[in-house]
Parts: C-alpha cells; sequence; structure tokens
C-alpha cells in the first residue's frame, strides 16, 4: 500500500538535453518577456526552489510532508519582522539569518515528526504546520490575520555606511530574476551533489526500506531529522525571496492549501530528481494562471470557476500519470525503445 | 471563574468534543478499514452544512431536513466510493492526499456553483430554541444539550453497530484481515461501501447538526478537518474508542484554552499533540 515508488533518480539523455534547452530559454526569457511574464517566472523559480526543498523529503527519503509551507512561510515573516523599519536589510545576513531560522523551527518540530511512520506522518507534519499557521494567525504583534508588509527590498550592498557598494539593485525585476535564478541552481546542483553523496544514498536506502538500513547499523532518526531540517532551511530561502519579492507576507503562506501545492508540484514533475521539481512547479503555476484567466464563455465566467478546473486537473494527474510528467515522457521512452527491438 | 461560566465551558467542551467525535470516527473508520487518507472529510461538514440550510428552507424544519440530507450523504458517499475511492484502497497515500485534495476544490467550487459564496444562518428550532437559566444573567441554550445528544445516540449507535450485530463482526473482520474475511465469504467490497458512506454521513450529520450555531460559510471544512487529524493522530489511527476520548480531550483543552489562555489558545490543541506524541508514537489506543 505504501510501497515505496520507483523513482527518477536518473533521466534519459534526450530528456536531460531538452532540460539543458529550457534552461537556456529560462536564462533568456528577460530579454523577450514583458514585466509581468518576468515577474511570473520569477515567482515559478522561488516555488521551484520550495518544490525542491520538498522533493528532499518526498521524493529522496519518502516522507510526505503535507505541512512543508510553514518552513516557507517562516522565513517570508522573518525578513517582514527582522527588517529595520526605515532602512534596506543587507540580503547578506537576512538572507542566511531567515533560513537558519526556518531550519531550526524544522528541526524542532521534526524532534517530534520524524519518529512517525507513513499516514501519521502526513497528519502530524499537516497539524505542526497549523501551529504555527496559528501563532502567527492569532498574535497581532506577529502581524495577525492581516499579515506584515516588507516596505524595503533586501539590499545587495557590500560594506558599511559611506563605504558600502551596491552593484546591483533588487528594485530591478532583472536583477531579482537572475538572483532567484542563480540561487535555484544553487539550490539544484547542491541537492543533485546530496542525492549521490553517503548521505543522500542512506535517505534513499530509508526510502526503500527503514528496518533494513537500521539493521545495517544506520541511524535512521538521526538521517530523517537532519533530512527534514535541510529541507525546512531550503524552503525557507525560497520563502525569503518570495517575502522580497512580493513585499508582503500573510498567514495563508504558511497554509494547508499552500503545502499541499508543493506536494503536487513534486509529483507533478516527477519525485526524486530535482530537476522534476522544477518543471512541476512550473506546471503547476502555469496551470494555475491559465485555470485563472479563463475567457468568459457565454454567460460563464469560466475563470471564476478555476477551482472546479484545478480539482479535475488534480484528479486527472492522480490517475494518468502518478509518476509526473518526467515520469510519463521517460515511460513513452521506454515503450519506444521497446517497440524498436 | 465561578461555577456557572465553569458549569457552560463544560458542556461547551463536551459538545465541541462530541461534534469533533463524529466527524473523526468517520475518518478514523475509513482509514482503519480501507486504508485511504480522506483530506475531503471536511469538505462533508461543508456540505452537511448547507444542506441543512436549503434543505431546511425548503421544508420548512430542520428535523425533516437533517432526514432527507442524511439519505443524500448515503447516495452521495455510495457513489463517490464507487466511481474514485475504491480504486485508491491499494494505492500510495501520496496518490490518496492528491485524489482527495483535488476533491476539496471540486466540492468547494460545486459549493459555489450551487449555493453560492454567502454566509448563511440556519434558526434553531422552535421547540429547542429556548435556554436553561443558570444564574440570574446566565443561561445554557436547550440546542447545545439537544446537539450533544444527538451525538451520544449516534456515538451508542455506531458502538452497537460494530461491536454487536452481524454487519459489524464483518467489517471487523475485513479490517483484521480482508483476504481471510473475502475467502469465507463477507462480500467487502460491500462492506467497504457500506462503511465508507456511513463515515461520509456521519460528517455530513455533524455539518447538519451544527449549522444552527456555527453558521454556514465557505471552506468552513477546512479547520474542522484538521482538528479531526489531531484527534485521529492523539486517539490511535483505526481506534473508534480512540476517537471518542481523544475527541473530548480535544474539545476540554480548546475549550478552557480560549477562556484561560487566549493567546496561545490555537496552538494548545496542537501542543498537547505533541505531547502525545513524545509519550505514544502511536497514538493511545493505537489497533
Amino acid at each position: 500500500m505504501s510501497a515505496p515508488k520507483a523513482n527518477l533518480e536518473t533521466l534519459p539523455t534526450g530528456l536531460k538535453v531538452v532540460l539543458g534547452l529550457a534552461l537556456i530559454a529560462l536564462l533568456g526569457f528577460p530579454f523577450v518577456g514583458s514585466d509581468y511574464y518576468i515577474q511570473m517566472v520569477t515567482r515559478m523559480m522561488i516555488l521551484a526552489i520550495f518544490a525542491m526543498s520538498l522533493d528532499l523529503l518526498q521524493g529522496v527519503t519518502g516522507l510526505v510532508s503535507l505541512g512543508h509551507a510553514a518552513y516557507f512561510g517562516l522565513a517570508g515573516y522573518a525578513l517582514a519582522l527582522l527588517s529595520p523599519a526605515d532602512a534596506a536589510p543587507s540580503l547578506w545576513w537576512s538572507l542566511p539569518l531567515a533560513a537558519a531560522l526556518s531550519g531550526l523551527a524544522a528541526l524542532l518540530i521534526g524532534f517530534f515528526v520524524v519518529r512517525t511512520h507513513g499516514i501519521y506522518f502526513i497528519m502530524v507534519t499537516m497539524a505542526f504546520a497549523q501551529m504555527v499557521f496559528f501563532l502567527f494567525f492569532d498574535n497581532k504583534v506577529l502581524g495577525g490575520s492581516d499579515g506584515v508588509y516588507v516596505n524595503i527590498k533586501p539590499s545587495l550592498a557590500i560594506g558599511w555606511g559611506a563605504q558600502s557598494w551596491e552593484p546591483l539593485s533588487l528594485d530591478s525585476k532583472l536583477t531579482f530574476f537572475y538572483l532567484t535564478a542563480i540561487l535555484m541552481l544553487v539550490v539544484y546542483a547542491f541537492l543533485r551533489r546530496l542525492l549521490w553523496s553517503p548521505f543522500g544514498r542512506a535517505l534513499a536506502g530509508i526510502r526503500v526500506n527503514e528496518h533494513r538500513m537500521r539493521a545495517l547499523g544506520f541511524g535512521t532518526f538521526g538521517h530523517k531529522l537532519t533530512a527534514f531540517a535541510l529541507a525546512g532551511t531550503l524552503a525557507g530561502v525560497a520563502g525569503y525571496l518570495w517575502g522580497a519579492q512580493t513585499g508582503y507576507v500573510n498567514p495563508e503562506l504558511m497554509g494547508f492549501h499552500m503545502s499541499a501545492h508543493a506536494v503536487l508540484m513534486v509529483i507533478l514533475g516527477g519525485m526524486g530528481n530535482f530537476a522534476g521539481a522544477i518543471v512541476g512547479a512550473f506546471t503547476f503555476e502555469y496551470v494555475l494562471h491559465v485555470f485563472k484567466d479563463l475567457p468568459q464563455a457565454g454567460s460563464v465566467n469560466l475563470g471564476k470557476h478555476w477551482q472546479l478546473w484545478m480539482g479535475s486537473f488534480i484528479v486527472l494527474v492522480v490517475l494518468f500519470a502518478p509518476r509526473g510528467l518526467l515520469g510519463l515522457v521517460q515511460r513513452l521512452g521506454q515503450r519506444k525503445e521497446a517497440g524498436d527491438e | 471563574m465561578d461555577f456557572a461560566t465553569f458549569l457552560i465551558q463544560l458542556l461547551n467542551s463536551v459538545q465541541y468534543g462530541l461534534l469533533l467525535f463524529m466527524l473523526a470516527a468517520g475518518l478514523t473508520l475509513i482509514f482503519g478499514i480501507m486504508g485511504v487518507v480522506n483530506l475531503a472529510h471536511g469538505s462533508f461538514y461543508m456540505i452537511g452544512a448547507y444542506l441543512a440550510w436549503s434543505l431546511s428552507s425548503t421544508f420548512g424544519s430542520l428535523t425533516l431536513a437533517i432526514l432527507g440530507g442524511a439519505v443524500l450523504s448515503v447516495l452521495l458517499g455510495l457513489a463517490l466510493e464507487w466511481l474514485l475511492f475504491r480504486h485508491f484502497y491499494q494505492r500510495d497515500h501520496l496518490d490518496q492526499v492528491l485524489l482527495t485534495f483535488g476533491l476539496i476544490y471540486i466540492f468547494e467550487e460545486l459549493r459555489s456553483i450551487i449555493w453560492g459564496d454567502d454566509v448563511h444562518g440556519v434558526p434553531v428550532p422552535d421547540l429547542l430554541s429556548a435556554s436553561i437559566a443558570l444564574t440570574d444573567n446566565q443561561s445554557y441554550p436547550v440546542y447545545r444539550l439537544f446537539m450533544s445528544g444527538v451525538c451520544i445516540a449516534l456515538a451508542v449507535g455506531l458502538y452497537l453497530l460494530i461491536s454487536k450485530t452481524r454487519l459489524g463482526m464483518k467489517i471487523r473482520a475485513g479490517a483484521f484481515n480482508r483476504d481471510m474475511a473475502e475467502a469465507l465469504g463477507v462480500n467487502i467490497k460491500l462492506i467497504h461501501a457500506i462503511v465508507f458512506a456511513l463515515g461520509v454521513t456521519l460528517a455530513t450529520v455533524a455539518g447538519m447538526v451544527a449549522a444552527p450555531i456555527s453558521s454556514v460559510y465557505p471552506n468552513m471544512g477546512s479547520p474542522v478537518l484538521i482538528m479531526c487529524f489531531v484527534v485521529v493522530v492523539i486517539g490511535g489511527i483505526g481506534s473508534v474508542r480512540g476517537a471518542l476520548i481523544a475527541a473530548l480531550l480535544v474539545g476540554l483543552v480548546d475549550t478552557f484554552g480560549k477562556v484561560l489562555v487566549p493567546q496561545v489558545a490555537g496552538m494548545l490543541v496542537y501542543m498537547l499533540m505533541a505531547a502525545v506524541l513524545l509519550w505514544k508514537p502511536e497514538g493511545l489506543f493505537r489497533q
């Protein structure tokens, strides 16, 4: 029933080439896209970082967290609440600090949740995320249900006072786009490296058979806790960028829907391969955008009913592409090869 | 806190706990017997509340609305089980989570199309609209007592059904060892359909009974769903008895938390869950 799915650690060469070309197209996008779409693609990349962080748990370690948005939102709040009121916080200390706070929260909550298994893990992660949600929702000091504004974008300045030098300003949508792109690629490279390290292999082993890993002498509790805290930290990087881009954070960022969307992004692209999480995040945001923008058909505003289309889309994905888009492409490729022989 | 206030809060917490039990019992039964995680369980609660609102304005009677709504819920449960859930019993939990999350969106939008997005109130039936005076200026509404009564009656009925009837014996046999029960001639598919419809109906009836005091509004299922998860985790998945005790415990902590420590009331229940997890990671009454 909860047998681990074969995951997509390696991709066929053809697919790698396509993804490489897509990356080049992505990096060139600001030269052709309008401001609106540059912001949208930036948002997609932020969500891709978020989805990759969850994939470390969901696809690699086999831990389905339905509360990952808590760590995403926490870092956004950290940016909003720790920034000085009248000056730009420096990215160089605020990003690491915000991510570390998310990681710390994940470590603390992880201590409770990683001792549970399967369905318990799903429910418990969700419940703890709700606890964090209420911490911010109920307390006026922390913004309450209205949320908090991030008035000034973080600065890239190096040095202090009069000697400081700011090479580029994040107020420019282009700078923000490329900063996000670089961070996305760094996170991707880091996680790919991690996946093939002894630690990553141990996590994959836990997904396949935790009892056997324990019998082999691996401390699975420590491994899972480390993965959970690391995933929380990386989700924090994404949440920080989200707060900086939109200039506003509210409790919904930590809500149940945000967490479920992340799970869906990972599934949609294909689990266990961080490229899948990126593809999933882009596809999900795009599909959502299309559904919300559907035209008026006669007397019915199709876009107003986006939840119906989104729900049906999710149900269809689960029914027909449970291994995601990359999994689908890979399977079609294999079928073609089998046909050629 | 004087005695009358204490009594009111105690009755409120028991009433809230019993309501949570109705929802959590369905959730835990569906998981315990079919192995399905159902995130859309909160939507059934919402559907129940809207049914109570629209049927009671049609029939002019809440009692008739609840009876009619219960019949519709059984049909809805059977249809959903046959169309979708039946195919997901053997699937990964992850697939079940996604399927039922998709269903939340679908139910939410269908609710918006059929009933609109307005907030509605459901009038308390005249017969039950009185209040019992406790002191000069404090009183307790009869309807809340009636709600607790309905929940207790259903809990007792559920207990008798599962532990004393032939159908209950088959349900327990199916939960214990599906293949063996099937080999002995139990129609396990029928049992699954019945249990699913029962779970759905418990959730909608909870929504219908709660409608007069909680009012009826969009998305009212989500907070309830998460609370039910907490109840199921504390009680132990698959255990109806555990769900009852956990629901009462959560009701107590939540209600008195709001009175005594309002600043952290929203978090208290989750702290309770964390404490239980440290002590018994599998819940209080793991089957």
